[in-house]
């Protein structure tokens, strides 16, 4: 079985991109990610000779779903590409680009440290000691790789707003439910203007994140707690 | 104390994350340097649970049991002094990641452990089946405070391309930032936290792609000493998936998952067979060679488990098995097999997570300190964070006796010149070949004749490669040609270390082994073990 990637390249931040095919075996299983790996080392065959052989630039790390690194854009659907399979695609051409709301580096590699220095702005850990209470919420939380899908696909975010998606709202559903009263007023004020005012429900998200996070409830639990100030009672830990 | 004498930390997974914490809660500033974010480090991918003896579990348990079972684990090649360190000091660890708001499972308030292999009680404390995600994304949070504060400079997408060391003490590294190519000289103490050596099996370990094992193999040939290479931890239960392999937490059989094979239309629960009731929860180097030797395709069992535990504590694992095998646990047997999941050997340190190199110190999974012979399940997230909190004490130490820390680093960052180029695809597949060779030879069962078969192999295809062959290659080669030697050098079977030739453990063998480059060539010993 074979299949041909229509893959968008880029030399750099500054020079303008080109696409390039490759056509590539594949078995039931082999993912996106594994494909490009075999690109990379020279495996796959070229099926134009505009551009001279370079490999391709892409973040991967864990290839199980569990680290993000790998959030492209795969027939127009942003995904990960070890969570994506040739496999499941009916049409015989594959189209992979990198995510459009962060600026690309190289190839599909693109910089999202956007998402991390929002965190920080956002302050978003624990001053004093957390409480026993909101484990469930935190693990829900705790769940979110930070891949960016869910910023890709949301018609709202955008990196240089305030709204800072579900990737930073993940992480602060889960320092809503474990602080202690002390730090409650700071952190429902950077929840609102983070999160509440900037999001519109689309739920695009939802079906989109690989780590399919219960984002509903994460959104429901913060509301109650930095909005209508329903805070889980504080459980001091012995 | 200005932020132009900042420590370096070399890897941003857990134990790099608790050396930083640490040090900046110490007053120090902190440069954390790490080829991804932390977010995508190996560490997220530590399942089952971390040890502490917290007792919660009525079994009269204590630290003083937890170090006797981490011993027994490691057939007796730990520093005896390192892991009562770590089983006394996990209790207080587990409590203060409980104040930075780490989500253990917890009943009524208080901590639930479970059994994990090796262990006599249950001792594993987690966090559904994503116990590493949980702990890394804990530390994140703890460590991003400094970080806005400035005290923790974080440089991600930069990797260490080169060391300079000037008669066993550190002058320098030099980190390549992956995004601009830019490359830049950094000066002060060093903490290497860059995890395993899975990176010198690509494809081949449940491990990530970010580490590549050049790091450690840099280090080796820049004349670092490394302890008990010989050692690596084939995990009994991981699956193939694309890419890599995946590893079946051992959760699934402590939650009472069992291993079997078919005998005829028979199942055979061979462990139990073997080693009683809890066979299946033998350490991790006994599974995986009673696998090895069946010569069969093992099966796990899982079909017996308490329905309760499908909704939280097994969740992901469930999860992860009907989507990359389409087979429910539930109901249906899982084919799985051995596969590298940790490498007890690395940097050779002393009780303080010294280097040899003056300047230089190393913590988590890339340092040989805890694990002796096997290391126990559930220790290494344990080891990992402890580790980072011994090293940021030692340095503080260190400096506090004069242990410079040098002023004048540029704050700007600015690039120097230095040579560097990656591997090229032709480069890539020689590295290939050799892995394929290491892995041939450094399988569950071992014996002289494979093991020479695959030095000579690779010392031949090494001492062909044209003389324009990029640098990182050849020392990935001389690090995997040490790891052979020294799983020569120890003619007997301890632990991870199967010699078929030697199949019995010996006294005489009770010593660390030291591998390190002197005069070009690779020269293996062995130490009397805390004698570092």
């Amino acid at each position: 079985m074979e299949k041909t990637l229509r893959i968008r390249r880029q030399e750099n931040p500054f020079s303008e991109a080109y696409f390039e095919e490759y056509s590539v075996p594949y078995d039931d299983n082999m993912t996106i990610a594994v494909a490009l790996l075999n690109l990379s080392e020279g495996q796959l065959k070229k099926k134009d000779e505009a551009h001279p052989f370079r490999p391709v630039a892409f973040d991967h790390s864990c290839h199980q779903k569990r680290c993000g690194a790998c959030a492209m854009v795969i027939n127009d659907r942003p995904s990960l590409a070890c969570d994506t399979r040739l496999s499941s695609f009916s049409e015989d051409l594959i189209k992979i680009e990198p995510l459009k709301k962060f600026p690309v580096i190289l190839d599909l590699l693109c910089d999202r440290s956007s998402v991390f220095e929002r965190l920080k702005d956002l302050k978003v850990w624990i001053e004093g000691e957390s409480g026993l209470q909101g484990e469930e919420i935190s693990y829900e939380a705790t769940r979110c790789i930070k891949c960016g899908l869910c910023l890709e696909i949301c018609p709202n975010f955008y990196r240089e707003g305030r709204f800072g998606g579900m990737a930073a709202m993940a992480e602060q559903a889960a320092l809503l439910a474990k602080i202690g009263p002390a730090q409650r007023k700071k952190a429902a004020d950077n929840y609102k203007r983070s999160v509440y005012e900037g999001c519109g429900k689309s739920l695009a998200c939802r079906d989109i994140c690989p780590a399919k996070l219960d984002i509903e409830e994460l959104l429901v639990r913060s509301n109650a707690a930095a909005l209508w100030k329903r805070w889980l009672k504080f459980q001091e830990i012995e | 104390m200005s932020v132009d004498q900042r420590i370096n930390i070399i890897g941003a997974g857990l134990s790099g994350l608790s050396a930083a914490y640490e040090i900046a809660r110490e007053g120090f500033f902190v440069r954390l340097i790490s080829v991804q974010p932390s977010e995508r480090a190996q560490s997220n991918l530590a399942e089952g649970g971390i040890n502490a003896a917290l007792d919660v579990s009525g079994e009269d348990d204590d630290p003083g049991q937890h170090m006797e079972d981490t011993m027994e684990c490691g057939c007796d090649l730990s520093d005896p002094l390192m892991v009562k360190g770590l089983c006394e000091k996990a209790p207080s660890i587990i409590r203060e990641l409980e104040k930075l708001g780490m989500p253990f499972h917890r009943n009524n308030g208080v901590i639930v452990q479970r059994f994990f292999g090796g262990q006599k009680k249950k001792r594993a404390t987690y966090s559904g089946s994503i116990t590493g995600k949980a702990l890394t994304s804990t530390m994140i949070d703890a460590v991003r405070r400094f970080e806005a504060e400035g005290r923790i400079e974080r440089l991600c997408s930069h990797f260490l391309i080169d060391i300079d060391v000037r008669e066993d003490v550190l002058h320098s590294v030099f980190v390549r930032n992956d995004y601009t190519n830019e490359i830049h000289e950094f000066f002060g103490p060093v903490i290497f936290c860059f995890g395993g050596m899975n990176g010198l099996f690509p494809g081949m370990t449940t491990g990530t792609y970010a580490n590549t094992g050049s790091a450690a193999a840099l280090l080796f040939s820049s004349g670092f000493s490394f302890s008990n290479l010989e050692f690596i931890q084939y995990h009994p239960t991981t699956i193939k998936i694309s890419g890599k392999r995946l590893l079946v937490s051992e959760a699934a059989r402590g939650e009472g998952g069992r291993l079997f094979y078919f005998e005829g239309n028979e199942k055979k629960y061979f462990l139990e067979e073997k080693y009683g009731e809890r066979g299946n929860l033998m350490p991790r180097d006994v599974v995986s060679r009673e696998i090895a030797f069946s010569k069969k395709e093992v099966f796990l069992d899982m079909t017996g488990v308490s329905p309760s535990k499908w909704g939280y504590e097994l969740k992901e694992l469930r999860e992860e098995l009907i989507y990359y095998l389409s087979k429910d646990p539930k109901t249906e047997y899982i084919p799985v097999a051995p596969g590298i999941h940790f490498f007890m050997g690395g940097l050779s340190v002393d009780r303080g997570h010294r280097t040899f190199v003056k300047g230089c110190y190393a913590a988590g999974e890339c340092a040989s300190a805890y694990h002796g012979a096997n290391r126990m399940g559930g220790n290494s997230l344990l080891a990992a964070i402890y580790s980072g909190i011994v090293a940021a004490k030692t340095i503080k130490e260190d400096i506090k006796n004069g242990l410079s820390l040098v002023e004048g680093n540029d704050p700007e960052n600015h690039p120097v010149s230095h040579e560097y180029r990656m591997m090229n695809v032709s480069e890539i597949s020689l590295d290939q070949k050799r892995a394929a060779i290491l892995s041939e030879a450094m399988g569950v069962i071992r014996d002289k004749g494979s093991l020479e078969d695959g030095g000579k192999k690779l010392f031949e295809l090494r001492s062909s490669l044209p003389g324009d062959i990029s640098k990182e290659l050849i020392q990935r080669f001389i690090l995997s040609e040490a790891m052979i030697k020294s799983a020569l050098q120890r003619k007997e079977s301890r632990g991870a270390h199967f010699r078929s030739d030697h199949p019995e453990r010996k006294e005489e063998y009770k010593k660390t082994s030291i591998a390190r480059i002197t005069d070009h060539n690779i020269i293996t010993s062995f130490e009397e073990i805390g004698r570092l």
